[in-house]
């Protein structure tokens, strides 16, 4: 909660300095109401001065308007430092989230990533708030009556200073026991849940063994063990309120009889007594306010680490000093003595993984030219692909686009030269528009045409009844698997990327669609190169073979290793898995292999 | 805990909550589709409720009354105080001895109440927590017997909160309701009646201008409703924005969108800021508020307190009589705020108390016939007689099926996703009913059968391995609770498993985790397979996984798959092609019939959908 308090609270200064002096000012009206009222007792009473007691009277309104608006002096400051503040750590902690790297983001998980940035934030922005508005209050108040009470008669005073640690020592007694209860009884709450989960998940199984009654035990003695925890909570925290009664009454007796002894020889006055027993219950009181606070404060600090540790994690993928690349310079006249993609050596393996997911990948890709990467699932494809844009770093080796080494790009340029179509079709809610123009904000209409064109999704965008401004629900819901699709992948291709990536992206397309699809970014590659442009560059993930056989450079993975590199032919002939991936999928006399494929299907199992 | 101290969250949220809690009654039992049907009024759930509370109804009195002489105790302690005060009036005018006895007095009836105060808490948590156990575990049990169509209908996550969280929302309501609702009413009778008995035109005045500090916090709540809601909107977008990208952040990063996604967020953020602030200013009035109209009225009573004192109008009083006041006008109010939170919180807990007894109440799965039979020593003979079956009217999954399987045959179920395969396993194990056509098991319509012992006579290894929170060793023995640990080791050798267990760190009394742990898929079928193979059944259900497993744990656990069908009829959904070449028979279903039956040769000579299947998927 300090280290968030360092970060973000320095803006609001003001607000967090006023805020509480405001709060201080109204509470020393509130210490002094009992004395107003010790006043009105001795000098309008006991001297029948009825003028005197009316005086008091609007001394104590007075009190009360003065406090009221001293009250909303620190309400407003509240107000503004809490949410100003929430609202600051919310937009630092989504900037430094869309800082974060993949790796990062794989140990945060975007479920808890979206906890923090709502609820956690919320609960240290409730957390300011009742610390500028109560959490100041009641200690002042405290202490205040405190100080008030001893002004007015020191020996009485004593009384204070023993019943205060008292109240705060069972308090402190009862909370310390009673924590690590609610901790055991939120275990037992889940072990509950658990059974009820597993009793759903395995209902099936439970009733196939008929072990009904054995679940219907495990789940009696779970919610047993859970309602004897709860009770011996509850026994505790029901002792909180009469303790405190009886201390706090059982002192007010004490300044009652030691006060009596004292109006007796004329130290104090009948009035001086009242305000004392006034004293006490506001200062005791004030001690179960600020106890209950803690609470919140716990639920608040747990919630700044969670918050902080987000803030804290450095991203490991940074461009600092990164100069912009000029593509066209780079590559010059000799157009292929630059290669646009060059894997040498990369290794990539995910935190914690025994294997790595990509093993000592090499190969070069002239500008232009399309890489097809082919495998079974698992075998590693994706992950290779990803570190083209340096969406992870390699733990080896290295890879260079246009001749730099991918650490020396700017990510923002790196990302914009390299298109990517991913997996997973993710649309945002917007419309047609707002989607494809995520990588170009200013892209023209004829731009987004032809994109579309390419991508085979034109006639999908022409059908709907307001165009490029038709409406895109969440996650794209109201479009089929295969328009995601295309979209997806005319989103890519605005903006002009110099390297494509179509992370097997067009599984959900039929092979007519499929190959005028590949055959459209040909073209496009082909006029980029007459117009004297640089030539888009290609790499396709796929499983099948009919995707990858016309591309120049066809790469074969295997748990994670490059078993075969070279062109569709080629590999017939020397790579066996690849081999086998085509006589699983195409008839021989497509391949146009002699030999029958005898029994293929049992090889091909492992492929599938 | 309940404290009464402890102020109950500012009156706006509390209205914000009530108008929130009447959607919750309207939709409240999980909205269309959901268990029970009619809702239930206010005062059923109420009587309902008190059913359950009936076998703790002692310590519900004990509570009760110790509650009701907590409070008059507690009220009389400003009056002793006030008396106390007026032995107090100068330097040589003390009366000790009235003082003595006074003070005396309070120490007693401090110390009383504290103790009443303390049982009557201890009681009522007891109480509710006890409810909530009786209520929870009968809600569990009941989930044990409802049919498999409705635990399949229903998503887990919402049966799962109503027999965790609806329940415990029920137990806070009850306990709160109890506690709060009681004491508060009979805090605000009793003040009343003290006062009265002390001096009527001054309670008069602290009654007629407390309504104020209501009237003023339900002004402040009015306000700072439409700002709430406001600020609810936008935090609704801004939740949206979040969910959706930082849901897709990798894709935002690989687009490098990460700025312009900034953007928008920052836009929202800056709304949420004007209307949050608002709001919360707006909501934070009510406390300095009636902390105002509060002060007013401590003056106004002081004033015409120590007015009465001296002139004896309207009524006589004492210097303590005045005090007595003050801390009544003090305290009179509180329980006003405190009764309108507990009604929130009782709402909250009505609306989850339906969802519930929604639950109770929903149909249960029709219990075996009293002449049914126990069957022992099963063949292993299934007969599928002309069954037609669909999960909802008008949706036929299965039509006509016809299958006779004699003891020790190999089936093989083919066919594309959605065909029928499942269903036929949940039909077999007597999950689900036939709508027409019958089952029979050895000769015995399965419906004339015990559940036990025909569910007994299969073995069952679905897809998704189902291993629960214990060790690998239970996990085992789930079916035959009473096995040595020998025929649980031999067991698991038979299935392959016994390798990779053996290799881990406590063997088989490692405990698998939540879901399975950190097994891999393949282990975990390994497991079950093991599971199975201890129970020694007639009849076999397999389920093959579909997804590529590593291929070492698939050689396994093919071979535990073959160990185990030896000399048992089994029924295989099968994916893998050795499994359907060696089946006895295949059976080929589409859209809930068997198109074609026989041999992997026989259906590949007759050239049918089949040898097409086959061809597409595995050679083609």
């Amino acid at each position: 909660m300090l280290k968030l308090a360092r970060r973000f609270f320095g803006r609001f200064r003001v607000n967090l300095i006023v805020g509480p002096l405001a709060k201080l000012i109204e509470v020393v009206f509130d210490i002094l109401t009992p004395l107003v009222i010790a006043r009105m007792i001795d000098r309008g009473v006991l001297e029948h001065d009825l003028s005197a007691v009316i005086r008091y009277g609007c001394v104590l309104g007075a009190f009360a308007l003065i406090g009221i608006a001293f009250a909303l002096v620190c309400q407003k400051m509240a107000s503004r430092a809490s949410q100003g503040i929430g609202t600051d750590i919310r937009s630092a902690l989504y900037a430094h989230i869309n800082k974060l790297s993949y790796a990062e983001l794989d140990r945060f998980g975007t479920p808890s990533l979206i906890t923090r940035l709502t609820n956690d934030v919320n609960q240290v922005q409730l957390a300011v708030a009742l610390a500028i508005r109560q959490l100041i209050r009641w200690p002042f108040l405290a202490i205040g009556s405190m100080i008030a009470a001893i002004a007015i008669d020191v020996q009485l005073g004593l009384v204070f200073l023993v019943s205060m640690p008292l109240v705060a020592a069972v308090f402190w007694w009862v909370m310390t026991r009673l924590v690590p209860l609610f901790g055991e009884l939120q275990g037992r709450l889940d072990t509950v849940g658990l059974i009820t989960r597993e009793g759903l998940s395995g209902v099936r199984v439970i009733r196939a063994f008929s072990r009904e009654e054995h679940e219907r035990r495990r789940f009696r003695d779970a919610a047993d063990a859970q309602a004897a925890v709860a009770i011996a909570a509850g026994k505790l925290s029901a002792a909180l309120n009469p303790v405190t009664f009886f201390v706090m009454n059982l002192a007010v007796c004490c300044i009652l009889w030691m006060g009596a002894g004292k109006v007796q020889v004329g130290g104090l006055t009948q009035g001086e007594v009242m305000a004392f027993v006034n004293y006490m219950t506001q200062t005791l009181l004030s001690i179960v306010y600020v106890a209950n606070l803690v609470v919140v404060f716990t639920k608040a600090s747990a919630s700044a680490v969670r918050v902080n540790e987000v803030l804290d994690c450095e991203p490991t993928i940074t461009d600092e000093g990164a100069a912009p690349v000029d593509v066209a310079g780079v590559l010059g006249d000799g157009r292929d003595a630059v290669p646009a993609i060059r894997f040498e050596g990369a290794a990539f393996a995910y935190h914690g993984a025994a294997a790595p997911a990509v093993a000592g990948a090499s190969f070069e890709l002239a500008p232009g030219a399309t890489l097809g990467v082919i495998g079974g699932t698992g075998s590693g494809k994706s992950t290779l692909v990803s570190l083209i844009p340096r969406l992870y770093d390699v733990n080896a080796g290295e890879i260079d686009i246009f001749g730099r080494n991918v650490r020396t790009w700017p990510l923002e340029q790196l990302r914009h030269v390299v298109g990517l179509v991913p997996q997973q079709t993710a649309l945002v809610s917007g419309t047609v528009r707002s989607n494809l123009t995520w990588r170009a904000p200013d892209a023209t209409d004829e731009e987004l045409w032809r994109a579309l064109e390419c991508a085979q999704a034109a006639e999908v965008v022409r059908s709907l009844p307001r165009g490029l401004d038709a409406p895109v629900e969440a996650g794209g819901k109201n479009f089929s698997g295969g328009q995601r699709q295309r979209l997806t992948i005319a989103r890519a291709l605005v903006g002009d990327p110099l390297i494509l990536i179509l992370d097997d992206s067009a599984s959900a397309l039929d092979f007519k669609t499929d190959a005028a699809l590949r055959h459209a970014i040909r073209e496009r590659s082909r006029s980029a190169q007459a117009a004297g442009a640089v030539p888009l560059t290609t790499v396709i993930v796929s499983q099948r073979v009919s995707s990858v056989r016309d591309a120049d450079l066809i790469c074969v993975m295997r748990r994670g290793e490059v078993v075969g590199l070279g062109a569709h032919d080629e590999l017939l002939e020397t790579c066996q898995v690849y081999r086998e991936i085509c006589l699983s999928q195409l008839k021989p006399e497509e391949l146009g292999l002699a030999a029958p494929a005898t029994d293929s299907a049992q090889d091909t199992q492992e492929v599938r | 805990m309940a404290n009464p101290y402890v102020s109950t969250g500012s009156v706006a949220t509390v209205a914000a909550s009530i108008s929130g809690g009447d959607d919750l009654l309207d939709g409240g039992p999980g909205g269309p589709g959901a268990p029970g049907g009619k809702t239930l009024s206010a005062l059923e759930v109420a009587r309902r409720l008190m059913a359950y509370l009936k076998p703790h109804r002692i310590a519900l009195i004990v509570s009760f009354v110790f509650s009701a002489v907590t409070i008059i105790l507690q009220l009389t302690v400003p009056v002793l105080t006030g008396r106390a005060i007026d032995c107090i009036v100068g330097a040589g005018q003390v009366d000790f001895s009235a003082l003595l006895e006074t003070v005396i007095l309070l120490a007693v009836v401090v110390a009383l109440a504290a103790g009443t105060q303390w049982v009557q808490g201890y009681c009522v948590n007891r109480l509710s927590y006890r409810t909530v156990r009786d209520l929870r575990v009968e809600a569990s049990e009941k989930l044990g017997r409802m049919p498999l169509s409705f635990i399949d209908a229903h998503p887990h996550g919402d049966l799962m909160s109503r027999v965790v969280n609806d329940v415990d929302q029920v137990g806070d309501g009850l306990l709160q309701g109890l506690t709060n609702l009681f004491t508060g009413v009979v805090t605000i009778v009793g003040t009343l009646v003290f006062m009265l008995t002390l001096s009527v035109p001054m309670a008069f005045v602290v009654v007629l201008v407390t309504p104020l500090s209501i009237l003023a916090a339900s002004a402040i709540a009015r306000f700072s409703n439409a700002s709430f809601a406001a600020q609810q909107r936008i935090q609704g977008q801004l939740g949206g924005h979040i969910e959706e990208y930082v849901g897709a952040q990798k894709l935002v990063d690989a687009f490098a969108y990460g700025s312009r996604a900034q953007e928008r967020f920052e836009r929202m953020n800056g709304e949420l800021y004007t209307a949050g602030e608002r709001a919360q200013f707006l909501s934070s009035l009510s406390n300095p508020g009636t902390r105002f109209i509060n002060n007013i009225i401590y003056a106004v009573v002081g004033v015409i307190g120590c007015a009465c004192v001296i002139t004896g109008w309207p009524a006589p009083l004492t210097v303590g009589g005045v005090q007595t006041f003050l801390s009544y006008a003090n305290q009179y109010t509180k329980p006003f705020n405190e009764v309108t939170s507990v009604i929130t919180q009782i709402q909250t807990a009505w609306a989850s108390a339906r969802r519930v007894f929604a639950l109770i109440d929903a149909a249960e799965e029709e219990p075996d016939a009293p002449d049914a039979i126990e069957l022992s020593d099963p063949a292993g003979d299934v007969l599928v007689d002309h069954v037609d079956f669909s999960y909802e009217p008008g949706h036929p999954i299965l039509r006509d099926v016809c299958v006779h399987a004699r003891p020790g045959m190999r089936f093989a179920l083919v066919g594309p996703t959605g065909c029928g395969k499942t269903t036929l396993i949940n039909l077999l194990l007597r999950f689900y009913d036939v709508d027409s056509g019958s089952i029979a098991l050895d000769g015995h319509d399965i419906r004339h059968l015990t559940r036990k012992s025909l569910r007994a006579a299969f073995g069952m290894v679905l897809q998704d391995s189902w291993l629960f929170e214990g060790t690998v060793a239970e996990n085992i023995a789930y079916g035959r609770p009473d096995a040595t640990r020998a025929d649980i080791e031999r067991a698991a050798e038979r299935a392959h498993a016994d390798g990779f267990i053996r290799a881990l760190p406590q063997g088989f009394d490692t405990v698998i985790g939540e879901d399975g742990g950190t097994f891999s898929q393949g282990q975990r079928q390994l497991i079950c397979i093991a599971r199975v193979m201890l129970t020694d059944p007639a009849i076999l259900l397999l389920d093959e996984a579909t997804s590529s497993i590593d291929t070492r744990t698939e050689a396994q656990v093919q071979s535990a798959f073959d160990e185990l069908m030896a000399g048992r009829t089994s029924f295989v959904v099968a994916h893998r092609l050795s499994t359907i070449v060696s089946a006895d028979c295949i059976l080929y279903m589409r859209a809930g019939e068997i198109l074609e039956r026989g041999t992997h040769e026989e259906l590949l000579a007759a050239g049918g959908a089949y040898a097409e299947l086959y061809n597409s998927q595995f050679a083609e």
